[in-house]
């Protein structure tokens, strides 16, 4: 359970751009999280109000955009989606892959209330 | 706009950058990783390790697969040709630090209370109460978890992750996250493979490598000696690689890094 670590990191960032851009609060919060990541959406929903409480990010809603899993094959070339444990190529069956998305911990767009 | 280095702009989330809102609140787009603040400190920490042309090396395991066992039995092996320190973590007691300081090497420790992890805060002010003159690896024993450990950046240079024989060999299957994340596996507690029937190192390999993972997968047995060879081997050219980026004035990460397609390459990043 280390979501309360990040969703505290989250408001530290959240707080710190609304300050920079004089801002009177934070409305929104959009993140894209994959599988990956090792963080759970759920568990960030809910960690999110103890981290926000008392700031300017106390009202933000959080939107999380699950990420896919997707890899792309070293040897054939191909795209295809995978799943978190079994990341191999969706075409020609090889484990030579690389990730090209599913392990985001992004923090996306904020929302201002200016 | 990201205000870091535009590094997590990438063409798949280009668009996401200024969008319509409404009277009142402004858009800002940032495309930053959730851990910029923890990544900023291990970038930090990394510099220090490197302008001392220390390799460091991030242990991770469930607790009991042996971590601090295979550190003792390195410490034996290793200690007159290079000079090597320890930090530990764990939620509570001196106990390892205690079994690392008796093979007299020094060792400083880390207790998190109750959290699951080492953070890069942690590690940097550990590394004010270890004197680093003339160490050239530098060990962190992560806290004992196959979930937390995987999401935090030290500022390590390698990865490595254990798994014992009198663990599942599914658990790369099961711990993606952090089987992903490592540089190395280390197949501990071997000499007790003759007694479990069910383990079959065949199938934890075929599970790693379902994971997209090349990386070496070495079987050893600390306590009765067995495959040593190999993982010290692998320390050798981990830390002359280590020398040569440093005489190059570069670095490295391990070999996954969290966020983004551009990083899913070895990182080998100019400081």
């Amino acid at each position: 359970m280390h979501e309360l670590a990040v969703c505290q990191a989250l408001v530290a960032q959240s707080i710190d751009i609304a300050q920079q851009h004089a801002a009177l609060g934070v409305a929104v919060i959009r993140l894209h999280i994959g599988p990956l990541s090792g963080v759970e959406p759920a568990l960030l929903q809910s960690a999110f109000p103890l981290a926000a409480a008392g700031t300017l990010a106390a009202a933000a809603q959080l939107v999380i955009t699950p990420q896919p899993v997707r890899v792309r094959c070293k040897t054939c070339g191909a795209d295809s989606e995978a799943t978190p444990n079994r990341l191999l190529c969706g075409v020609c069956g090889d484990y030579h892959t690389q990730l090209v998305s599913g392990d985001e911990m992004l923090l996306v767009n904020l929302e201002l209330i200016t | 706009m990201c205000d870091s280095c535009g590094c997590n702009v990438t063409s798949g989330n280009r668009h996401l950058a200024y969008k319509p809102v409404k009277a009142g609140t402004s858009a800002v787009s940032v495309l930053k990783k959730l851990l910029a603040h923890n990544d900023d400190q291990a970038a930090h920490n990394r510099a220090h390790f490197d302008a001392r042309g220390i390799l460091t090396i991030n242990l991770m395991s469930s607790p009991g697969s042996g971590k601090t066992a295979l550190l003792e039995a390195t410490i034996d092996a290793l200690k007159d040709e290079f000079g090597l320190a320890v930090i530990e973590g764990d939620l509570e007691t001196e106990n390892d630090a205690a079994r690392i300081r008796a093979r007299g090497v020094p060792a400083h420790q880390i207790t998190t209370g109750s959290a699951c992890h080492l953070d890069a805060h942690m590690v940097h002010e550990a590394l004010h109460q270890l004197d680093l003159s003339g160490v050239d690896i530098l060990f962190v024993e992560n806290v004992g978890n196959l979930v937390c450990p995987a999401s935090f950046d030290l500022g390590q240079h390698r990865n490595v992750t254990l798994l014992s024989v009198t663990e599942g060999d599914d658990k790369p299957a099961k711990y993606p996250v952090m089987f992903r994340a490592a540089d190395a596996v280390v197949l501990s507690k071997v000499d007790l493979l003759p007694v479990l029937d069910d383990f079959d190192p065949a199938r934890a390999e075929l599970c790693l490598r379902q994971l997209a993972s090349t990386v070496p997968l070495l079987p050893v047995s600390a306590r009765k000696g067995q495959g040593m060879t190999a993982w010290y081997d692998w320390l050798r050219s981990e830390l002359a690689a280590q020398r040569a980026r440093v005489a190059l004035g570069k670095t490295a990460k391990p070999f996954i890094q969290l966020d983004g397609a551009s990083l899913h390459a070895h990182a080998e990043v100019s400081v």
